[in-house]
């Protein structure tokens, strides 16, 4: 096993110059925002430990809702570059090696970057301008690049072999049918026309600082419990009082920019998204999400590492990241399936998770004792995130074409065979993920 | 709320009844050639409505606008622009869509006939009858002024091929039932599969299985024309444009008979039984309509008005976890997957909190499709072109074969959650529900997807655990045509008849 990690740059813009990154960006597309892996300025391609990367101009189309809201002057937060990528292993080594195939190309990008001069030295520029995520989700912890690679070879030669005269198996059992197919990957492992590099246990020291996390979390809970339940009544007092009252601000978006969004989807089978928004003003819901956040993150890095975020399987990647001195929020994320399917995920699966998020920014469908309500009103909840949505200029998926399920099952089928013998009933469920 | 008091004389027809009793129909798109006699003609068409006559009626008039219709009589654009995005925009009006409904290749809009942007219709103009009465029916729906207030694009004929559509399948025998009366209580999720659906839905105006209503054209009761108006239930302030009416999906789907026949012979070695099971495996029911799973006990709500209806529909898929009686892929499983909020059975408030969180998962299937009940369609279609047994089928096609298929038409209240959902999502998906490198058998355009080169296989899984793999399917529907229309209610028709003048 392999652990993952990320990075994300965000660095201002020079505004003057927005369009004329945007026709650059553009460049680096085969169709309308999805990357060509040979792109000449940045051949995600040849990062063979890249899963998913984007570059997006975090451009807010709704600054305005804090003074429809509360009547606050709009503040003139800077225009962001904002680049991420979700890999494999250490991030230090990754930055640099993409420096290294990629380094003229993101100068070219980053030179549109207002503090970014011809002579900056680009790794200690992309780390100052790291932002870390407040909670980071990924749908297999310890799934690597090379890993998904061999097993979908190994699935295509698997299929090749049984489908390629299927009589031959009519009057076989299924533990035969499955010893038959392990002896013939074994052959071409061995002849060398397949690879299955053995999964690792990631490195002590990630470990450790696993397990450390997984203990101090509920450690500090505990130690902080009594605070916690004199609190809560307080809380619950000042969530009420802000739920009457806050303003929901979802009106139906412009259509030109949903098309703007639009023709950016449906490229492939899986989607990017990525939206921002606003906190709503004061201490209050800053710090409540803050710690909703980071509650999340505890959930993602232990509960939620096999598959599911909660109920929804169609999530790769995904992040919630502060920008701003966190008065804003970006999130981003790599789904299976359309855009309205991915709303039907929110709304009818996971509600109750958007909400306890999202609801702290400003406009969000009203709430009710933060986990209900909100996004179950349709409608507006698909108004409120088309509006939040940005147009994500470049996106690169690593493995295209291959959907949450299809790499849980080529893990399967792989696992399948590594196994000694099987009963009836397994042998028959595996040739089945056949 | 208080009950509704749904007035039947204000919805046309359509919603409630498939007038299965007129066996043939004229379905006209026209464009409006002069606007006051288009006008007269509106304020004068007697359009069916969805009161319950006796005796029943024996000829039907219908009509529908799209967008473009809407801007030609002189609509304001306050209440145009509260339609729904997709009707504004067109089914064939931007690329985007196009490529989210399959409308690729082939079906792309530059190839159809009719609804593409050059030759997109103003009105639907729909007439039913009975056959031999259809030309007496069609002068009359006319009437005097018919001649000089339209422009016919299209006048799409009809056939009655018995209970089948033409590739020889008993049809139209599963539908939503429609909670006319609004009694079933939609609180929170809901645990097992239902055929009662919200009646908003299918009627804008109305709460929604979100127990919402669905944003349509709310006008200011003092602007023009408005005064006759319903007002909208959930602010009565306003008065609701939308109220009692639909969207109408039309699409002119070309069904290449002998191809389907011809494609499942060849596969099969000529086997007629073994050829009949794998075009049945591919629409999900036998022949006759049986469904290949086997039928509950247990009743379904909304299914079993009578003995033949349980017998179409009393069942789901939980007896089937793997696909091996009715495929994953069959075209009716896709369509209607007949699952409920949750993949496993929810017992008590316990379980019920566990699987809101995500455990308790008991396959890896579970949770990769979408709630039914969000994407149901009232399906109103109509065969065109003769008949052709499977057996005739399988001749060599003659230089004069002439077109069959089907002029699909549903009725939904959200174009975007309901038509184009499963169309884009489970029908053409090659990823739905786990599969991959397959689209619908019946009605996929087999067209490349990035990472998925080759869409155009077909899987059976088998009890005994290696799937019957199909390849090579060819394209057996082709879209021809289409178009988003509204379906207005009888007062917001004589709003549009009389709002520009």
């Amino acid at each position: 096993m392999t652990f993952q990690s990320s990075f994300m740059v965000v660095a201002p813009l020079d505004v003057k110059r927005t369009d004329e990154l945007r026709s650059l960006l553009a460049t680096m597309n085969r169709a309308p925002g999805n990357a060509n892996p040979d792109n000449a300025l940045i051949p995600f391609g040849k990062l063979e430990d890249l899963h998913f990367a984007r570059i997006v101009v975090l451009e807010d189309q709704t600054l305005d809702d804090d003074t429809t809201a509360y009547g606050l002057p709009r503040v003139n937060y800077p225009l962001y570059l904002a680049f991420l990528a979700d890999f494999d292993g250490d991030v230090n080594r990754f930055r640099r090696e993409m420096v290294n195939v990629a380094g003229k190309g993101l100068k070219q990008i980053f030179s549109f970057c207002t503090d970014f001069k011809p002579g900056t030295d680009i790794l200690p520029w992309m780390k100052k301008h790291e932002h870390r995520p407040a909670t980071m989700y990924n749908n297999w912890v310890g799934r690597a690049m090379q890993q998904i690679r061999e097993e979908n070879v190994l699935r295509q030669a698997v299929q090749a072999r049984v489908f390629q005269n299927s009589s031959e198996f009519q009057k076989k059992s299924p533990e035969d049918i499955r010893r038959v197919v392990k002896e013939f990957v074994t052959q071409e492992v061995n002849d060398q026309r397949l690879t299955l590099t053995p999964l690792r246990k990631p490195p002590l020291s990630w470990r450790i600082r696993n397990l450390l996390n997984l203990i101090f979390v509920p450690l500090l809970l505990l130690i902080l419990s009594p605070l916690i339940l004199i609190y809560l009544p307080i809380f619950a007092f000042q969530l009420r009082r802000r739920e009457k009252r806050d303003l929901e601000i979802a009106p139906r978006p412009q259509a030109e920019y949903v098309n703007r969004l639009a023709r950016l989807e449906d490229h492939d089978v899986t989607n990017q998204f990525t939206a921002m928004g606003s906190l709503k003003p004061g201490l209050f819901r800053r710090w409540t999400l803050v710690v909703l956040l980071w509650l999340i993150e505890y959930t993602t890095r232990h509960i939620y590492t096999r598959g599911h975020l909660a109920r929804v399987p169609s999530i790769h990647f995904a992040r919630w990241v502060f920008i701003d001195k966190k008065k804003r929020l970006v999130f981003c994320s790599n789904y299976d399936g359309s855009l309205e399917s991915y709303m039907d995920d929110f709304i009818n699966k996971v509600a109750f998770g958007l909400n306890v998020v999202f609801s702290n920014g400003i406009g969000y469908p009203t709430t009710n004792w933060l986990f209900f309500q909100g996004a179950k009103d349709e409608q507006k909840f698909k108004y409120f995130i088309r509006r939040h949505e940005l147009p994500t200029e470049v996106w690169y998926d690593g493995h295209s074409g291959l959907t949450n399920f299809d790499l849980l099952r080529n893990a399967l089928i792989r696992s399948g065979l590594e196994q000694r013998s099987m009963t009836n009933a397994e042998a028959i469920q595996w040739l089945q993920l056949l | 709320m208080i009950a509704n008091q749904l007035d039947f004389d204000d919805v046309q027809g359509l919603v409630r009844f498939a007038f299965g009793s007129m066996h043939q129909a004229y379905f006209y798109l026209v464009r409006i050639k002069d606007l006051a006699a288009a006008r007269s003609w509106l304020l004068n068409a007697h359009v069916t409505t969805a009161r319950t006559l006796a005796p029943p009626p024996t000829t039907a008039l219908q009509v529908a606008f799209t967008v473009e219709g809407l801007n030609a009589l002189g609509v304001p654009s306050e209440a145009i622009e509260g339609f729904a995005p997709e009707f504004l925009s067109g089914m064939a009006g931007d690329a985007s869509r196009s490529r989210r409904l399959g409308d690729l290749g082939r079906n792309a809009p530059s190839e159809w006939r009719w609804g593409h942007p050059d030759r997109t219709p103003h009105l639907a103009i729909m007439m039913y009858g009975q056959e031999d009465e259809m030309e007496k029916c069609e002068a009359e729906f006319k009437g005097p002024s018919w001649d000089t207030a339209f422009e016919v694009l299209e006048r799409l004929e009809t056939s009655h091929l018995g209970e089948v559509e033409p590739f020889g399948f008993v049809d139209g025998i599963s539908q939503p039932t429609i909670d006319w009366e609004e009694k079933r209580k939609i609180h929170g999720d809901q645990l097992q599969y239902n055929n009662v659906v919200a009646l908003g839905e299918f009627l804008l105006g109305y709460s929604n299985e979100y127990n919402k209503y669905t944003d349509r054209p709310l006008l200011d009761p003092s602007s023009k024309s408005a005064a006759e108006l319903l007002p909208a239930l959930d602010q009565p302030q306003q008065k609701d444009l939308g109220r009692n009416g639909t969207y109408l999906v039309m699409r002119q789907l070309e069904q290449d008979v002998r191809g389907l026949w011809q494609f499942v012979d060849k596969a099969t070695g000529s086997k007629p039984g073994e050829r009949t099971r794998l075009a049945e495996a591919m629409v999900g029911r036998a022949m006759d309509g049986s469904p290949l799973v086997p039928l509950q006990d247990k009743p379904i709500d909304g299914v079993g008005e009578d003995e033949k209806d349980r017998a179409y529909n009393q069942f789901t898929y939980d007896s089937d976890p793997a696909g091996v009686r009715c495929p994953f892929g069959a075209h009716i499983r896709r369509s209607n997957p007949r699952n409920a909020d949750f993949p496993n059975p929810v017992k008590g408030m316990i379980s019920h909190l566990v699987q809101t969180f995500g455990f308790g998962r008991k396959s890896i299937r579970d949770d990769l499709m979408s709630p039914t009940r969000f994407h149901r369609l009232l399906r109103r279609g109509r065969e065109y072109g003769p008949g052709l047994s499977p057996q005739d089928a399988l001749q060599p096609k003659p230089a004069d074969d002439p077109e069959r298929g089907l002029h699909f038409i549903c009725v939904n209240a959200n174009i975007a959650r309901q038509f184009e959902f499963v169309q884009g999502a489970w029908l053409m998906s090659t990823k739905f529900n786990g599969l991959s490198e397959e689209s619908d058998p019946l009605m996929g355009n087999r067209e490349p997807v990035a990472g998925c080169p080759y869409p155009a296989y077909f899987s059976i899984p088998s009890e005994s655990g290696l799937r019957e793999r199909r390849s090579d399917l060819p394209q057996f529907v082709t879209v021809r045509g289409g178009a988003y229309f509204f379906l207005p209610s009888l007062r917001a028709l004589k709003y549009f008849a009389t709002v520009g003048t």
